[in-house]
């Protein structure tokens, strides 16, 4: 890991972060504007749970606890449970399923 | 600012408990990969994006500049959490400058969530420090300990993503982001065993487009 990686990374990503707080103030964007990144945040966000749920690495991998462990969640989410409720619920059912 | 709400400060400290727990996986897996502790900790202090901070950690080895990328993109998503969040976050620029560090999924989402700008901000604010305090923390330990604990016996590993299935889950309310999450998803997973590392996750921004393209959403939703 170079430090040349994280610096770009951590700029790249500040700047994105920052650009609406900083150059907005409390001008309102466009709806159509807020739509499109929000699609792409979730599908992207969509994408991030796949692969860390159903890839190791660049191979697709079915681990079955993590795998259940990430659907209970889902299910408590869809349920309307609280955050914490659904991320202690995953690591649970992951973990007792591994006993 | 003013008294702050004490349901606020509830729902941002058990926000903040389960990011810890993300965090210490994040440390784990990166003392893991044998990344040295200070280049860890000063990857959550100024990047403090976990997912792309994993996308990172999972490049060593394998196409570092490819994570950096992946990473980046992955984090586009935080010019519409920007965005959304700029009319709550007023201010003079030099608060408006650190409230951007915040910008994060979790206080994004939680502050979108509240009925009124004043409890908006609140909640924005409350969630940000105290989960910047937690990943820092979650972080230190889990790179500290590092192989000590097994943490895929705790189910951590599952903490990661069902984080983000409950920042997802408040987002899927029309037809177009159902679209863009089933696309996003199905697009990566196809990806995978055919493209490089990283650029599954790129690629997965056409879900996005494509839902868009279909987006029929009134203007003034």
């Amino acid at each position: 890991m170079s430090w040349a990686a994280i610096l770009v990374l951590a700029v790249g990503t500040y700047a994105m972060k920052a650009v609406g707080p900083v150059l907005l103030g409390r001008r309102v964007v466009p709806a159509r504007v807020q739509r499109f990144f929000l699609l792409l945040a979730v599908a992207l966000l969509s994408a991030l749970i796949a692969l860390s749920t159903l890839a190791d690495g660049d191979r697709l991998s079915f681990d079955l606890p993590l795998v259940a462990g990430v659907s209970a969640a889902g299910i408590a989410v869809w349920r309307k449970a609280p955050f914490v409720v659904a991320v202690l619920l995953a690591a649970v059912v992951a973990a007792g399923l591994r006993l | 600012m003013r008294t702050l709400e004490r349901t606020i400060v509830r729902d941002a400290a058990t926000i903040s408990l389960a990011a810890a727990m993300v965090g210490v996986s994040f440390g784990v897996v990166a003392a893991g990969k044998g990344i040295p502790f200070d280049k860890i900790q000063v990857m959550s202090l100024t990047v403090f994006a976990g997912g792309s901070q994993f996308v990172l950690v999972g490049g060593v080895g394998s196409g570092l500049a490819a994570a950096v990328v992946a990473g980046l993109v992955l984090n586009t998503r935080h010019i519409a959490f920007g965005l959304s969040l700029a009319p709550v976050l007023d201010g003079p620029l030099w608060r408006r400058a650190l409230s951007g560090q915040l910008v994060i999924d979790e206080s994004t989402v939680y502050a979108l969530a509240q009925p009124e700008p004043r409890l908006a901000r609140q909640g924005f604010y409350a969630v940000g420090v105290m989960l910047f305090v937690a990943w820092q923390v979650g972080t230190a330990v889990g790179a500290l300990a590092g192989e000590a604990i097994d943490y895929r016996a705790y189910g951590v590993d599952a903490a990661f993503p069902a984080g983000l299935v409950a920042m997802l889950g408040p987002q899927l309310q029309t037809r177009s982001a159902k679209m863009a999450a089933v696309l996003g998803a199905g697009i990566a997973v196809a990806a995978t065993p055919v493209l490089p590392r990283g650029a599954p996750i790129l690629v997965a921004v056409v879900g996005g487009l494509v839902a868009f393209a279909f987006d029929t959403t009134d203007e003034s939703a």
